[in-house]
């Protein structure tokens, strides 16, 4: 005959399997409940607020090999490096639509955009924008090309850009794209 | 009493130290022995060491141009991965097994260095195992044919008072030619030139009497016997060579230009000039072929299993073969798979005042091959002669432009997907001479041309006919 205690144990460590295999089981969902926002959300609602206005950006496409205008109405805030920003994180966001035609990662973000002296600025990436990029020639240029040519076209006076990643400087976006000087707007339009 | 004082002990020291500097010093080299390898993605020389009696060969370093490889050594074991097929061997054990199943190669397995060597004697059969294809070993003369890619020569002799030897190839070949007293040498050190059946063949001329074909050290030669100087010229895209006895100084005079020369005087490495002009040495213009990343910076990952390094390296060596074939030297940033600084590559390009300078990237996106130049950057301060650092392609940027639609023109002759653009891409802008970047894109059937040898054989034909297409902007002669 089995004894007692021998029975009430085995009884007791099944009990506290299935519960602890309930558990894992429902923090597994909420583990992936909390993942997907990240990947896939979008913000809906814009981000600031002030007078909505006409602006272009300089989308790349990837098939086509080049950078198409595109209008775009936004609340863009009053002061010139807030609007710096927020032009910046719209061509972004064009980019984080499924099924965009150069799709960045949804965890890229533009930290700042400094306008440091007459004719400079300074666009100041998330580390994940790099980290996250496709890598080749085409795509990162397509991306330096999109920022530069945008900022220039919708902020008067932007000469020369200068690309960081998560403020500091980095040699190339993501093993090609020279990152390492200066872009000037005039020939890079060229 | 000691046998000789200390002084005395001191000077034979000394002069016994003096004789063997000496020894050392007047010592003859020892020319190394070298395997030379000719298959369809390249051609490469690997050197060869004697060890117990017999000749052994790096089998990692042999299989490596040709496709993936890697190798693994654990105590006196040592493995190989060729593409999916295994290779196992046991230090100082002549069998081994290859696609598991038992190998002999005849003579013990060296490892040297955690590098694995294999007896030369052994490569005729162990090859096959490996690359799936037949292979052609000349052990005399060190040399191995992977696959078809034998040149094989013909002669034909015009006689008469001024007799021609036409010597021709069903491939360009780039011999180096020099004469000695009564002959003229052809070497054969890159160009899988094959023997034209016989070894020596005698011709019924008083000037031109004989032609004899040799193997040795991974080099084909052939030798011409003449009782006067003779005159080389090339023609056929580098297929035909024609051998023809020298104008006598009073024809020199009269004529002013001609082909180049080798003259039958005093033994010299180099092909003289067309009577009359300077004799300067022939020099093939050199074309500096970067394969992009490698090392610790794999690039792009094409593929699950493709990195961008090794499609780079592949490539590079594909473009140097067609390089070659089409009459240039090629200077390559990197044999393997090693780290190079981008200033590194650009600083050897530069200081090897190559004519060109061609960089080579791959991407998992799009289609056909893109031809990028330079984007320059706000040029840095130039100090005089000295030219930023960031900036020292401006003066070749116009040519380089002309080399990317030269190589699009050849792709779109090829039916293939390409375009121009200009990038940020270093080391584009720290080279002084034209400069362009070309990224393979997937072909017809997606990424995975990307590793074919034979889709990067028409995009690296398409980039070499494109140079030549432009070579008198490069500065190099016709």
């Amino acid at each position: 005959m089995i004894p007692r205690h021998l029975v009430i144990s085995v009884a007791v460590m099944l009990v506290l399997v299935v519960t602890m295999g309930i558990y894992a089981r429902r923090m597994r969902r909420q583990a992936r409940e909390l993942e997907s926002p990240a990947t896939t959300a979008l913000p809906v609602v814009p981000p600031v607020s002030g007078r909505t206005e006409v602006v272009t950006l300089y989308v790349a496409d990837d098939a086509a090999g080049s950078l198409r205008p595109q209008s775009a109405q936004i609340p863009l805030p009053g002061g010139r490096q807030q609007r710096a920003e927020e032009l910046l994180r719209a061509l972004l966001r064009v980019y984080q639509q499924p099924g965009a035609a150069h799709p960045l990662s949804a965890a890229s973000d533009i930290r700042s955009v400094y306008l440091v002296e007459p004719g400079l600025a300074v666009i100041d990436l998330n580390a994940a924008f790099a980290d996250e990029h496709r890598s080749g020639i085409l795509t990162e240029q397509l991306t330096v090309n999109s920022l530069v040519e945008t900022l220039a076209a919708n902020v008067q006076g932007v000469q020369r850009v200068r690309i960081l990643v998560d403020g500091k400087a980095r040699e190339t976006l993501a093993g090609h794209a020279d990152l390492s000087d200066v872009f000037d707007v005039q020939t890079l339009m060229h | 009493m000691p046998f000789i004082s200390k002084k005395t002990f001191a000077s034979l020291l000394g002069i016994l130290f003096f004789a063997m500097a000496a020894v050392v010093a007047t010592a003859p080299q020892v020319q190394e022995k070298q395997l030379s390898v000719y298959a369809p993605v390249a051609t490469y020389t690997l050197p060869v060491l004697d060890r117990s009696g017999h000749e052994y060969v790096g089998l990692l370093e042999l299989l490596e141009p040709l496709g993936r490889v890697s190798s693994q050594t654990a105590g006196g074991r040592w493995g190989i991965r060729y593409n999916s097929v295994d290779g196992n061997f046991a230090a100082g054990k002549s069998r081994g097994k290859v696609r598991g199943r038992d190998f002999d190669l005849g003579a013990p397995f060296l490892i040297e260095n955690a590098r694995g060597f294999v007896p030369l004697a052994s490569l005729g059969n162990l090859l096959p195992k490996f690359l799936g294809t037949a292979v052609d070993f000349h052990q005399n003369g060190r040399r191995l044919f992977v696959g078809q890619v034998g040149i094989e020569p013909s002669f034909h002799l015009e006689s008469g008072p001024q007799p021609r030897l036409v010597l021709s190839f069903n491939g360009p070949v780039n011999p180096t030619i020099s004469t000695e007293p009564g002959r003229v040498r052809m070497l054969f050190k890159r160009d899988p030139v094959l023997s034209p059946g016989s070894q020596s063949i005698s011709f019924a001329d008083k000037i031109i009497s004989q032609a004899t074909y040799s193997e040795n050290n991974g080099a084909a030669e052939i030798d011409v016997v003449a009782s006067s100087p003779l005159l080389a010229t090339y023609s056929n895209s580098g297929k035909t060579i024609t051998l023809a006895a020298a104008p006598t100084e009073t024809q020199a005079g009269q004529g002013g230009t001609g082909p180049p020369a080798v003259s039958s005087g005093p033994s010299t490495p180099k092909v003289t000039p067309p009577p009359g002009n300077t004799p300067p040495t022939i020099r093939h213009p050199v074309i500096f072929v970067d394969a992009a990343h490698g090392g610790d910076e794999r690039g792009a990952a094409l593929t699950d299993q493709l990195a961008e390094k090794d499609v780079t390296l592949g490539f590079a060596r594909l473009l140097r073969h067609e390089l070659e074939l089409r009459g240039f030297a090629v200077q390559m940033s990197r044999e393997g798979d090693t780290t190079v600084p981008l200033d590194q590559r650009a600083g050897s390009a530069n200081a090897g005042q190559a004519v060109a300078f061609i960089t080579l990237h791959a991407t998992s996106q799009g289609n056909g091959a893109r031809v990028y130049t330079a984007l320059l950057p706000r040029e840095g301060e130039s100090k005089g002669v000295f030219r930023a650092w960031n900036g020292a392609q401006q003066q070749a940027l116009a040519v380089s432009a002309m080399v990317a639609t030269a190589v699009v023109n050849e792709l779109k002759v090829r039916k293939m997907a390409g375009g121009a653009a200009a990038a940020s891409l270093r080391p584009l802008n720290n080279v002084l001479m034209p400069a362009v970047a070309v990224e393979l894109a997937p072909g017809p059937t997606g990424a995975a041309d990307l590793g074919s040898a034979t889709y990067q054989q028409q995009v690296a034909s398409a980039i070499a006919d494109g140079v030549v297409s432009v070579r008198d902007r490069l500065g190099v002669q016709r």
